[in-house]
């Protein structure tokens, strides 16, 4: 049992660090490019309301960014540390992009330090604005290698196995696995689109809180126009992935649907319940969706659960976080829609307390959409660590000392999470964005 | 050369770019914290805090990359050390985020916040001697294999002399490097009052320094003689660093050419480092992993140095421009900017 338990624990502290990780992460990522949208169209337009907006969130985005930088080291550490024989063998061939993400990490570590401090620096804005550039090709650059990583875990390749021992490695094989394309565009698009929600939930509770001004309109219609881009890339990610995931790892995508039996023209399945008999209840069907989604074709066939071992099925609640994730997405869409729309013909209608209510809503959900997202694709390749090459548990670390590290870090994880958000909150509460233009502009 | 080495000595420069940066850091948290306590605060927390604000996140990029780099280079150090280090490793990494977030929550939040200035403060200590442990045991005779298994003989390590030397001596240089580079900044930012007492730090932490560094050759003997003998083969180093170490006190007692004193120190810590990474070879991990054995495969190998001076030939330039506008901005070092 011993053993047990601490792969167990092992599966339970990654999980808590990453799910804790992938907040800071996601902003990491998605906020650069909308600080560099509105500092470029400030420059552009010559309004001082963008050039603040991007100050502001570059503000916020500091304290964020640290948190997601440390937390981020722990789970580098963390690999080595809870799943030393994976990383033994995996390491062999998994350690270019690793090694790739740091430097992308380093460079924009560089340029973020400069480009907060260098504001009024220069004597062409522009040129600061230039600086943002490599922030964000540098956080981007990061998440491409880090879910390449990911990517091959899912779909191992670029090396074989001989008598236990791995030969004939080709590094760029194994970062450009088929898992690859989709997960990246996937990881990028929905971190953009998140933060772009993020910020236009910020935009709107002012808004409805009275506190508004045109500054708060700007940034709000900015960051809709902007939510609704990445909404249509993030949804254009998920069905490649979708199809990704018939073709190459179909256990994962029919652990999701509940799709028991392979068959032709396969219904896609939405809600519902498992009862005791392992029958699906209440649930609203698409008929021949599934396949349609998959394949392109509503006839085609899909592979279900009775073609894989069941030792190597994954657990079925897999299928609820499916739904989260794609209802978000949906909702996120439709959202930035409505709000295109009103922007276009009823303008003054977008200030409707209940268009911002919805708009409020779309920030937190979407980062649930990611939680939701990623649990979906880590529990979704149980039991597999290493996909067909090493199960989880050969993985995990044989140490006791387990309970007592998971209690430190959720401790920790919990303190520090109160505070980020009370420090945001003081960082702009007493410092709203009307007195700060009229300080620093006028 | 062949690809181990080229592995070990690439791994071992970045380790050594993170001591001078990461001891830079961790003293400045230290110092603020007691610059705060003893009502300093005025004199000398200003200037540390625009020399920090714009770098602290590259100094973490240094750690990454080490054991980031050496996963890669030897994934056998994984397996090791991954598995006998849960505890200490996980105590370092909470000081780390402990320290990381509360400097963001203290520097751009918080202003004042002692609880916050503390932490990050006490951290700047307690992750060096976190950090060094994993030195000592590299040294061997605190990892046992039992059952398949490798156990931490944590016992061993709280009870070894040699091991409190190590810690002693970590502590102390972090205050000695980054009070002699803060004499330097606070002398280019023409600020007198700080310079006087950053100068007094750097001078009170000198001798412990050079103290430290005997008791850990001293411990060394006892504890892993064919490393004791390895370094005196090459005792040229020791004394190299012995003299840049006499040289940058002697600039920095007389109060003259800090910029030059602050590369002795630098040069003083590269010629001790490199020594004792030298000596300590062929060995990782005394005496389950050398250099050789636990090397990745070479296809790996070659790849990772390609990319490794493809990395450099970015970071470089983006580096002298970080430095160019920040440390050698004389107008920024003044607070001018």
């Amino acid at each position: 049992m011993a053993e047990l338990d601490s792969v167990l624990l092992s599966r339970m502290l990654t999980t808590l660090t990453l799910a804790f990780h992938i907040i800071f992460a996601t902003i990491g990522v998605g906020v650069p490019i909308m600080i560099s949208i509105a500092e470029f169209i400030g420059i552009k337009k010559n309004d001082e309301h963008y050039l603040l907006l991007a100050r502001r969130w570059a503000r916020g985005f500091v304290v964020t960014v640290a948190v997601g930088v440390v937390t981020g080291t722990v789970i580098g550490l963390q690999l080595a540390l809870l799943w030393p024989s994976f990383m033994e063998l995996a390491g062999q061939v998994i350690s270019l992009p690793l090694f790739m993400e740091t430097f992308a990490f380093f460079f924009e570590a560089i340029f973020l330090g400069i480009y907060l401090y260098t504001w009024d620096r220069f004597k062409k804005p522009i040129y600061h604005w230039l600086i943002s550039l490599p922030v964000v090709i540098g956080s981007s650059l990061s998440a491409f290698f880090i879910t390449t990583v990911n990517a091959f875990m899912n779909t191992p390749q670029g090396f074989s196995v001989e008598d236990g021992i791995l030969v004939g490695i080709d590094p760029l094989a194994a970062m450009f696995n088929p898992a690859t394309p989709s997960k990246v565009f996937h990881v990028l698009s929905s971190s953009f689109m998140t933060c772009a929600f993020i910020l236009a939930a910020i935009s709107a509770f002012v808004l409805l809180k009275g506190r508004g001004t045109d500054y708060h309109k700007k940034a709000l219609k900015l960051t809709l126009i902007s939510a609704f881009i990445f909404s249509f890339f993030t949804a254009l990610a998920g069905d490649l992935s979708a199809k990704f995931l018939a073709e190459y790892q179909p256990e994962k995508l029919a652990a999701a649907e509940w799709h028991f039996e392979t068959e032709e023209g396969a219904d896609l399945i939405f809600f519902g319940t498992l009862n005791e008999e392992g029958e699906i209840e209440n649930e609203i069907r698409f008929p021949k969706l599934l396949s349609f989604l998959a394949f392109n074709d509503f006839d085609a066939e899909v592979i279900g659960l009775d073609q894989i071992p069941d030792d190597e099925e994954p657990p079925l609640i897999v299928h609820y976080l499916f739904d989260v994730m794609v209802m978000i997405g949906m909702y996120g869409l439709g959202i930035s829609l409505l709000g295109l729309v009103l922007m276009k013909f009823k303008p003054k209608f977008l200030y409707n307390k209940v268009v911002l209510w919805l708009i409020v809503a779309s920030g937190p959900l979407a980062m649930i959409g990611i939680e939701a997202g990623w649990f979906y694709a880590e529990i979704g390749r149980q039991p597999w660590i290493l996909r067909g090459f090493m199960k989880v548990a050969e993985g995990a670390t044989t140490s006791t000392h387990l309970p007592i590290i998971f209690g430190l870090f959720l401790v920790l994880y919990l303190i520090l999470g109160v505070i980020c958000v009370v420090v945001l909150r003081k960082i702009f509460r007493n410092n709203p964005a009307e007195a700060e233009l009229e300080r620093r502009f006028k | 050369m062949d690809i181990p080495l080229i592995g070990i000595t690439v791994l071992w420069i970045f380790l050594y770019g993170y001591l001078i940066v990461a001891s830079i850091d961790f003293g400045a948290g230290f110092f603020a914290f007691h610059g705060k306590m003893t009502k300093q605060d005025h004199i000398i927390n200003d200037l540390i805090s625009r020399y920090l604000s714009p770098v602290w996140e590259v100094t973490n990029v240094f750690f990454v990359f080490f054991f980031v780099g050496i996963v890669g280079f030897f994934p056998k150090t994984a397996y090791y050390y991954g598995t006998a280090l849960l505890i200490p490793g996980s105590v370092a990494l909470i000081l780390l985020v402990i320290r990381g977030s509360f400097y963001a929550f203290g520097n751009y939040g918080s202003k004042d916040n002692r609880v916050y200035l503390f932490l990050y403060g006490a951290t700047g200590l307690l992750i060096p001697a976190a950090l060094s442990t994993t030195l000592t045991i590299s040294e061997g005779g605190f990892l046992e294999e039992r059952d398949g298994t490798i156990v931490f003989l944590a016992k061993e390590l709280f009870t070894s002399t040699y091991s409190w030397s190590v810690v002693f001596l970590a502590i102390v240089s972090v205050l000695f490097i980054s009070a002699s580079f803060l004499t330097y900044y606070a002398d280019r930012a023409n600020d007198q009052n700080a310079l006087s007492l950053l100068r007094k730090y750097a001078l009170l932490w000198a001798p412990p320094t050079i103290v430290a560094s005997l008791l850990v050759f001293i411990g060394l003997k006892g504890h892993n003689l064919r490393h004791f003998n390895n370094a005196m083969d090459i005792w040229y180093m020791f004394g190299l660093s012995l003299f840049f170490f006499l040289a940058a006190t002697w600039l920095i007692y007389k109060g003259k050419k800090y910029g030059i004193a602050f590369i002795f120190v630098m040069l003083q810590f590269f010629f001790a480092f490199f020594g004792y990474g030298a000596s300590h070879l062929p060995y990782i991990l005394d005496p389950y992993i050398t250099i050789y054995s636990g090397v990745t495969n070479e296809t790996m190998g070659i790849t990772l140095i390609i990319v490794f001076i493809a990395g450099l030939l970015l970071l470089i330039p983006s580096l002298i421009l970080l430095l160019r506008l920040f440390l050698f901005d004389a107008d920024y070092v003044k607070g001018k900017k």
